[in-house]
């Protein structure tokens, strides 16, 4: 009994954690975190401290809110929320100013702004508050690291075409340390298209990378591989053996006929009826 | 005998103007001011040219092979946007920008939007701008005769007195099709006399330019500056040519009249206040952005509606 429920923690934990990683992308899927993530990608550098800033605080709160969400009362459980996180966030702003000084500078008031970031009150809410510690623990490093990526990815594409540069390497200096000296000189000549590391540069990059994501996540769709995180179902069986397929909302894809959503499985039930 | 039991839904009559046609006039009215920029600037004005263009038919050619939709590069619309680019740009700049605004003209402006009929902004002047931002030495380095030089409203605005006789026939520094007043009116004129434009939106649009211009320039009504600033920039160009652009212009006569007189305010500011001397693409695409507004305000009423309405509130 033991045994078997440690085994459903461990899963647990991979499916958090890719679920926050990949499926649930904070960035990419739930749309959450928009200012931070135009605002400070002008570079992979930026994007990368900005992300993995914010994952800590996140960690750190879910941690904390999860292991008191017995304790606080519903009516005011917003309140206690920004508390916390507040703490956590003072607490790293502080740390980088004392660390990190250059890193510091260039995100500037971005820091003090994770308070208000909807990723961490998010999961506050849909998560932390209603799984165990450890649970809400992956799901912070699981989230924090997927909007990392998307950032640090993000970051990376405006540098390129913006700037010219690879984590703060320009272009040049990198075909010139490699041996390739034409390279090198033929990027010394080019200019950048220097909109992308500009206001909407960042839109643009995120719409693109977006479309791409999309547009593997609907092959994949129409591969038959089902995917029910995406559809706010958490159970891992498929749905012709699933115990709420009577109140289920949500369309699902059918592993076996191919291209063909099972619309509102509700609905069918009733039916039935 | 057999087409007179064809069934078919309304319209029965159709008009001879196609897209196509249509597109077909404006190329043939737009080469006027092309062929002078090819005059003033040299050959190296119709490379740049002939680079937007294709460009812009390529992509659009690619863009529809990629997502498997029918190929819309005959309806010429595709030409249209590249010259209209390409007379956008100085005739110094290097051949990728051409490319590059070509390539984002129709992909980013009106492909990803649906294509034509479904952009929100003139997808020439969406790509200047995006090259103006992204690289503003090359598109604001004006050759003229060899030499570098501030093109006439510039010297207008920092005092000086360039010569209005040029200014009006074109041999001045500038894009490459902005240049000739003459040429431009000219192609204007064709337009008009085929019936794809009227002046609704080019006459509101030039005269409440001049009335704001004299408005806010402080200057009182000083007839040459008032003509400085109607011949040189791309003025004449916005005006006829893309503010009068079918897809992202207002659909009724008064949506138009609005339409005009508020590209005309925003040039006039745009002129006068602005650190740059030209700001006519800006107010163009402003415009653009404000038309489904203006729409929304100027929906005719259908006829009869007015009547109803009093009897109901009797």
């Amino acid at each position: 009994m033991a045994n078997e429920k440690k085994e459903s923690l461990g899963k647990g934990i991979v499916k958090t954690f890719t679920n926050g990683l990949i499926f649930e992308n904070p960035t990419f899927v739930l749309m959450l975190g928009m200012c931070p993530t135009l605002a400070v990608t002008s570079s992979a550098i930026n994007g990368m401290g900005m992300g993995l800033t914010t994952m800590v605080v996140l960690t750190l709160s879910n941690i904390i809110i999860s292991l008191l969400r017995n304790v606080i009362p519903a009516k005011v459980r917003i309140p206690a929320y920004i508390v916390i996180i507040a703490s956590f966030v003072t607490i790293v702003g502080q740390f980088l100013e004392a660390y990190l000084p250059a890193l510091n500078a260039s995100l500037g008031m971005f820091i003090p702004l994770i308070v208000v970031n909807c990723i961490i009150l998010g999961r506050a809410e849909s998560f932390a508050s209603k799984n165990n510690f450890i649970l809400s623990a992956f799901d912070g490093i699981g989230m924090g690291l997927g909007f990392t990526c998307a950032l640090t990815i993000i970051g990376l594409v405006r540098e390129l075409l913006g700037a010219h540069k690879m984590f703060g390497y320009s272009l040049t200096e990198i075909a010139t340390n490699i041996g390739a000296n034409g390279l090198a000189d033929w990027f010394s000549k080019q200019t950048p298209i220097a909109i992308f590391v500009m206001a909407p540069g960042a839109f643009f990059v995120l719409a693109a990378l977006c479309a791409i994501l999309n547009n593997i996540k609907n092959k994949k769709d129409s591969a038959g591989i089902p995917n029910k995180l995406l559809s706010g179902c958490s159970s891992e069986h498929d749905c012709s053996s699933c115990s709420q397929r009577g109140g289920c909302h949500s369309a699902f894809y059918d592993t076996k006929a191919k291209n063909q959503p099972i619309s509102k499985m509700g609905e069918e039930a009733k039916n039935n009826d | 005998m057999s087409n007179l039991y064809n069934v078919s839904s309304t319209p029965h009559i159709r008009g001879k103007m196609s897209t196509q046609l249509i597109m077909l006039i404006v190329v043939i009215s737009l080469l006027p001011a092309c062929g002078f920029g090819v005059y003033n600037f040299g050959l190296r004005a119709l490379f740049v040219l002939l680079f937007s263009v294709a460009s812009c038919v390529l992509s659009e050619y690619v863009f529809n092979l990629i997502t498997k939709r029918p190929n819309s590069i005959s309806d010429l619309s595709a030409v249209v946007t590249g010259l209209l680019l390409g007379m956008n740009l100085p005739s110094s700049v290097p051949y990728f920008v051409p490319v590059l605004g070509g390539f984002f003209a129709i992909i980013v402006v009106k492909m990803l939007f649906g294509g034509l009929g479904q952009n929100f902004m003139n997808p020439a002047l969406g790509a200047r701008c995006f090259l103006l931002i992204s690289f503003p030495k090359l598109m604001t380095d004006f050759v003229y005769n060899g030499a570098s030089g501030a093109t006439p409203l510039a010297q207008v605005k920092n005092g000086g007195c360039p010569d209005l006789h040029k200014m009006i026939i074109g041999n001045i520094p500038g894009t490459i099709g902005e240049t000739s007043m003459i040429a431009i009116v000219l192609g204007a004129c064709i337009m008009i006399m085929f019936g794809i434009i009227d002046l609704t939106i080019s006459g509101t649009y030039i005269v409440s330019f001049g009335i704001f211009l004299l408005a806010f320039a402080g200057k009182g009504f000083d007839y040459t500056f008032l003509c400085y600033h109607l011949a040189g920039g791309g003025l004449m160009l916005g005006a006829f040519f893309m503010a009068t652009d079918y897809v992202t212009r207002p659909y009724t006569k008064k949506g138009q009249v609005i339409y005009g007189i508020f590209l005309g305010f925003l040039t006039a500011i745009f002129r006068v206040f602005s650190p740059s001397a030209e700001g006519v693409s800006y107010a163009i695409i402003i415009g653009n952005l404000i038309v489904p507004l203006i729409d929304r305000i100027t929906v005719p009423k259908p006829f009869g509606c007015e009547k109803t309405k009093k009897e109901g509130a009797k």
